[in-house]
């Protein structure tokens, strides 16, 4: 059996909808797997609990990202205006901070959206050019109508054969192998 | 509260789905399809032909104004701004009806908003690019424009901090990276669903390339999700700005009928009204040429009219205080400006763009004229003039009125004003032929979430059995069984 899962990426099993995914996904917790992937033509309202996944660090990235905007766009323009080259312009004090106020509300934005955007991609690994998932038969369709869930072979509890039939008893359109 | 009431003012409406009954699986095969499927029709080469001819004249206006000079555009002393900051303004505009929608309804949860986010998205980064042209123009060296941007020079120099005109380079370039790093990750998903359902394989590199390997990972999505809404989040307060800020170009000037406290919110309501008109005046001919009857249903013409109706009540409201303020100050000079649009030589143009902007959007009281394409598409044109008109009444009345009445003068628009007010419709129209011919202008996986959303009881009939793409493409056949009293399943 070892042999054969060298290059076994995981079980796939396909579903005809997210309620039936969820369910497959509960079944599968409970069984004790652990290293459980779903994949989806959209977000399934629900799938995140059931998988336990959440989202909590790019609330942190944004925070922080927003600060640095706004401390890089008025350091930028008091250290112009009042330490590198002071001009009287006017009579108006060398630091006008609320002349100031909308170029650190832009760059504050800037960066905020700049970094979100690519602290996603990062986080998520893309871009990606190749993942074994997309070996598994018919995957096309895992951005039209349908709902796949893959036990990866890095599970301890793994086991070609049981989890194969444990995977075929949750009532799934088909069950494939995904093979890097 | 507003919104609420917005959104529930129709019990009924709000019970049934905005999309009627499709399922998810024939969104994607549609969507895909006209990209992938459809191949190239006549109406796209001769409307790419027509725009890519006016883009040809852009090239020469601009040419033009780098080799000779702002002198061809009829601009004189106190009027130096003339039809080019007149065409920011305007450009500009157009583009924030896009982050409206897909910002600003978003974080509103007004679902309906979905099928017409893509394109208007895309429409606010190509307006964008017509709009920042023109200050850059404008200049009259715009190889010098970089010198408005901080960065180490040999001769010092720095940016005029507090001058508007630099805000404006900081706002513009903001709002263009901003939408479009949204539009991006909002198409990401998409691409992927091109991908997988692009039969040519160089097409399907293309897909591939710029799909990143997205493959609706769950932690993706989740991480995904949250990323739309913090964009969102970030764009909202962004568009809000960046027009307020073209708006503080004019009013920390002191010229009279510009120095105004109202010109913010008074420009950034005249925005979303000129940008919603054009946005629903391309998607008419667009959901026709496409069948997209079931994506872009009567519910979104219906809304986007209550939109333009309260944006033009604001847009009014300005119009009044304009009368207003001259008259409680008693200025004289601010007197001469409101003369020259009653009275003056402005007057028709005056009248014109008070019939327009405010007298004719009063149509979309009455829904069956919200529901009536043709008269929804005659107002929308309306609308797109008259709000040209209100930036050219705001440039010319208070510019010719100096403060020393020997400088007073008039301006007229000459052969070169007239070519750059339409030249800039050819990249306009180049670029957004562009789009719908290579990629998703609808979000797939926003629309099927939306149709998860309402699903009926009973499921849709492909949790059993697959549909051919033969069964969708007509946008109104196979699958569809219009409910009674559906809004959109029976329309035209």
């Amino acid at each position: 059996m070892a042999e054969s899962n060298e290059y076994l990426y995981g079980l796939v099993a396909e579903f005809q909808n997210g309620d039936r995914l969820i369910e497959a996904v509960k079944e599968l917790k409970n069984a004790g797997y652990k290293d459980i992937k779903a994949f989806t033509p959209y977000r399934v309202e629900g799938l995140g609990e059931a998988l336990e996944l959440e989202a909590k660090s790019l609330s942190w990235v944004v925070f922080i990202a927003l600060i640095v905007g706004a401390l890089v766009g008025f350091t930028m323009q008091y250290y112009t205006d009042v330490i590198s080259y002071p001009l009287n312009i006017g009579g108006r004090p060398l630091n006008s901070w609320p002349s100031f106020t909308i170029i650190t509300f832009e760059l504050a934005i800037l960066f905020g959206a700049l970094a979100t955007a690519g602290a996603m991609l990062i986080l998520n690994g893309l871009p990606l050019p190749y993942h074994p998932i997309f070996n598994t038969p018919n995957f096309e369709l895992s951005s039209g109508n349908r709902f796949y869930l893959c036990i990866e072979s890095q599970d301890e509890q793994f086991d070609r054969q049981e989890t194969m039939r444990f995977l075929s008893s949750l009532n799934p359109r088909s069950v494939n192998e995904a093979r890097s | 509260m507003l919104m609420d009431r917005f959104r529930n003012h129709n019990a009924d409406a709000d019970a049934t789905p905005v999309i009627p009954n499709v399922s998810p699986s024939s969104v994607t095969d549609k969507i895909t399809g006209i990209v992938l499927k459809l191949g190239t029709p006549l109406w796209w080469w001769i409307g790419f032909f027509i725009s890519g001819f006016v883009l040809l004249l852009l090239g020469l206006v601009l040419t033009t104004v780098a080799i000779e000079g702002v002198g061809i555009w009829a601009i004189n002393t106190p009027v130096v701004w003339g039809v080019a900051i007149i065409n920011l303004v305007f450009w500009l505009g157009i583009g924030h009806a896009g982050t409206l929608i897909s910002a600003i309804l978003l974080l509103m949860r007004q679902e309906w908003r979905a099928s017409l986010s893509r394109f208007a998205e895309a429409m606010t980064i190509f307006a964008l690019a017509c709009a920042g042209l023109f200050p850059i123009f404008h200049l009259g060296r715009p190889w010098l424009a970089l010198w408005i941007l901080p960065y180490y020079d040999s001769l010092m120099l720095n940016p005029q901090w507090r001058s508007p005109l630099v805000w404006d380079a900081f706002a513009i370039t903001t709002y263009l990276t901003v939408s479009a790093v949204f539009w991006f990750i909002g198409l990401l998903p998409d691409l992927a669903s091109m991908r997988d359902r692009a039969e040519n394989r160089l097409v399907k590199t293309f897909y591939s390339a710029l799909s990143m390997g997205w493959r609706g990972d769950a932690m993706h999505w989740e991480r995904y999700h949250k990323t739309v809404f913090i964009l969102a989040a970030l764009a909202s307060p962004l568009v809000i700005s960046v027009h307020s800020i073209v708006a503080t170009d004019f009013a920390t000037g002191i010229l009279a009928g510009w120095h105004y406290t109202i010109f913010p919110p008074y420009f950034v309501a005249g925005a979303v009204l000129s940008g919603m008109a054009l946005v629903v005046l391309i998607a008419i001919p667009l959901r026709a040429a496409l069948g997209l009857h079931n994506l872009i249903t009567l519910k979104h013409f219906d809304n986007a009219g209550k939109l333009m109706l309260l944006t033009g009540l604001m847009v009014g409201f300005g119009y009044l205080m304009e009368f207003f303020a001259p008259w409680y100050t008693g200025h004289a000079d601010e007197m001469v400006v409101l003369e020259s649009r009653l009275t003056g030589q402005y007057a028709p143009y005056f009248y014109l763009m008070i019939f327009l902007n405010v007298i004719a959007t009063q149509m979309f009281w009455f829904r069956n004229v919200r529901t009536n394409l043709n008269m929804v598409a005659a107002l929308c044109v309306f609308i797109t003039i008259g709000m040209w008109l209100e930036r050219f009444i705001i440039v010319a009345t208070s510019m010719t009125a100096a403060y020393l009445p020997s400088m007073r003068s008039y301006f007229v628009p000459g052969g070169w004003d007239w070519l750059t007010v339409i030249a800039p419709f050819g990249l306009f129209m180049v670029l957004l032929y562009m789009f719908i011919r290579f990629l998703p202008m609808i979000p797939i996986f926003e629309t099927q979430e939306l149709i998860e959303h309402h699903k009926p009881a009973q499921g849709y009939m492909d949790d059993e059995e697959e549909l051919g793409v033969d069964d969708i493409d007509d946008g109104s056949g196979g699958m569809l069984q219009p409910r009674p009293g559906l809004l959109g399943a029976g329309d035209d």
